[in-house]
Parts: C-alpha cells; sequence; structure tokens
C-alpha cells in the first residue's frame, strides 16, 4: 500500500470515529433509545447519512466519475437474487445490536475511548464471522 | 473551534458527514464504504483450517484494517482528547424503560453496570459482551454487511438487499429489545 493511500484511508477513518463519538452514535443507550422509538436522533444521522450518500452516488454515476487515481468509480450492485441470507442474517446482527448496544466501527472507536473491555466483543466479532465461514455451506442463503 | 470539537454534535451535522464517507471512499480508492468485513479480513489472515470462505488475499483487506484503525484514534480524539463534557440528553421515557431493567448509571455513553472486566465475572455481562458481539459477527458476514455497509452504503445504493438487511436489523433489534432484554437485565 502507497504512503498516501495508508495516510488516506488513516484519516478517513479518524474522522469517521470522531463524528461516532461526537454524535453519540456510539453509546449503548442512543442504541436503546433508538429500537425504543423515543427519539429522532439516530434516525435523523442515519437518513441523512443515506441521503447524502445516495445524492452523492447518483453524481458519481451521471458524471462517470473516477477516483483519483484516474480509475472509473464503479458502484457494485448487491446481490439481491438471496433473501433468506438479508433476513436472516440481519435479524442475528440486530439481536446483537441492541444487546450489545455497538456495529462494528462503534466497538473499535469505544476501545480507542479507552472502554477497554471493547477487546471482548471485537474478539467475539472475530470469532462468530470465523463461525460463519464455517457454516457457510449448510446456513440457507 | 476546540469549544465545537468538545461538545456533542446534533444529528444534522453527525448524518451528512457519515454520509460523506461514501463518495470519499470512492474517490480516495474506488472503495464501498463498509466496517464488519475486517473481521472477515482478520480471520483470513489466520484461519488455521483452510476454510474456503476465507481463502483469499487477506491483503486487499487492508485499506478497510488501515481504516479500522483511523476508528479507533477517532475514537481517542472524541472520546479522551475532546471528550464531551455532560450526560447524553437522553429521552425520559428511555432512562425509565431502563432503570425499570435495573439500569442505574446514565453518566457515561455504556452503563457502567455492564461494561467493566469486572462485569465479564457475571452472566449478564458475560452475554451482553461476548454473545452481543458474537451475534453482531456473525449477523453481519451472514447478511453480508453491517450498519455502515448496508444501511448507509447499501441504502445509498438504492439496493433491494439492504433494504432486506435493515428489516432484519430491526426485527432482531426489536425483538432484542422488548422481549429478550427484560429476561437478561
Amino acid at each position: 500500500m502507497k504512503f498516501s493511500d495508508f495516510i488516506l484511508y488513516l484519516f478517513s477513518g479518524i474522522f469517521f470515529g470522531f463524528v461516532l463519538m461526537k454524535s453519540e452514535v456510539v453509546s449503548w443507550f442512543r442504541i436503546q433509545e433508538m429500537f425504543r422509538f423515543d427519539a429522532f436522533h439516530m434516525y435523523g444521522i442515519i437518513g441523512l447519512a443515506i441521503f447524502v450518500g445516495m445524492i452523492s452516488i447518483q453524481i458519481i454515476k451521471k458524471m462517470n466519475a473516477k477516483d483519483r487515481n484516474g480509475n472509473p468509480i464503479t458502484v457494485a450492485p448487491k446481490d439481491s437474487t438471496q433473501v433468506k441470507r438479508y433476513i436472516i442474517g440481519g435479524t442475528f446482527f440486530g439481536l446483537g445490536w441492541a444487546l450489545l448496544g455497538a456495529c462494528p466501527a462503534p466497538m473499535f472507536a469505544l476501545l480507542g475511548s479507552g472502554l477497554t473491555v471493547m477487546i471482548v466483543p471485537i474478539i467475539t466479532a472475530t470469532l462468530g464471522t470465523y463461525v460463519y465461514g464455517v457454516l457457510q455451506q449448510k446456513l440457507p442463503h | 473551534m476546540s469549544e465545537f470539537l468538545s461538545q456533542p454534535w446534533p444529528w444534522y451535522v453527525a448524518g451528512p458527514i457519515i454520509g460523506l464517507m461514501v463518495p470519499l471512499l470512492f474517490y480516495v480508492g474506488n472503495k464501498a464504504f463498509g466496517m464488519s468485513s475486517n473481521f472477515r479480513h482478520v480471520c483470513a489472515a489466520c484461519d488455521p483450517a483452510g476454510i474456503e470462505f476465507f481463502k483469499y488475499d487477506w491483503k486487499t483487506g487492508t485499506w478497510n484494517l488501515v481504516m479500522a484503525a483511523g476508528v479507533l484514534i477517532g475514537g481517542v480524539l472524541g472520546g479522551l482528547v475532546f471528550a464531551n463534557p455532560d450526560p447524553i440528553d437522553l429521552s425520559s421515557s428511555t432512562v425509565s424503560s431502563l432503570q425499570s431493567l435495573g439500569i442505574t448509571d446514565f453518566s457515561g455513553f455504556v452503563p457502567s453496570d455492564l461494561f467493566t472486566w469486572q462485569a465479564l465475572g457475571s452472566g449478564t455481562g458475560i452475554i451482553v459482551l461476548a454473545i452481543g458481539g458474537f451475534m453482531v459477527g456473525f449477523g453481519a458476514r451472514y447478511a453480508g454487511g453491517c450498519t455502515s455497509g448496508h444501511a448507509i452504503s447499501g441504502l445509498s445504493n438504492l439496493q433491494l438487499a439492504s433494504l432486506i438487511a435493515v428489516i432484519g436489523f430491526f426485527i432482531g433489534g426489536l425483538f432484542m429489545t422488548y422481549v429478550l432484554l427484560p429476561i437478561i437485565l
């Protein structure tokens, strides 16, 4: 990896992690508030993020935009022919999200904020990923 | 500036910034915004059993691992250096619901009753931290993405797959919140 790429991805991550902390998206309490429909906060964040992402992708597609290396940007579609994996996998993810109160990025941000015990869910999430890899052929997709 | 960095940011500031991660990563290196694939890259880097799902060059995910390291540093900056000064302004309805489940400390980002090394000595702590993390990792890979990859990246690109996954996130999340959490806590 080129040094310039390293710096750009690192700073993208720093920026993202910082916003997650500032907006309290990393908070177990905010996730509970979201699933209890008690506040607009999380819906506002996710909704506006999707809105800005959507406009950006439309512009990228309309302009046939190129990345900074001059290569055409490819916005790959997800495979919509599989349905079971999204609904079942998504449900597992949601069970974990509401229980732990953190999805993957917030786990890393919280660890950085000094909550050292977050290393435990980071390890078990890796383990969960491994178990998925082992069982993949046997699971409905 | 320093004052702005040390305050909580409202949803209408944070949302658009998070959304800009999508074009930013496309511009930087034609990458689709996501985070959970990092767990797979780690598995692929040290898979001892030669599982098919992990047979790829994990170094193609270096950019994402570097970004995850950045998120961690962002946590240092946002959570320690420029920490928000006050407790979260939670809805009173959520506070009373959680109080009835036995949560007492609302001063931090996470309930201190559950997120400590000592809590791992209790069944509740193990379920929340270890099982919770396991289901996030398992579910994200099964569904092919997490909140970043499906809810933000995927829905931004109007993907039906991501909409189904997000519906799944809410089926699981609501079932946990209203049915299982009262039993677990």
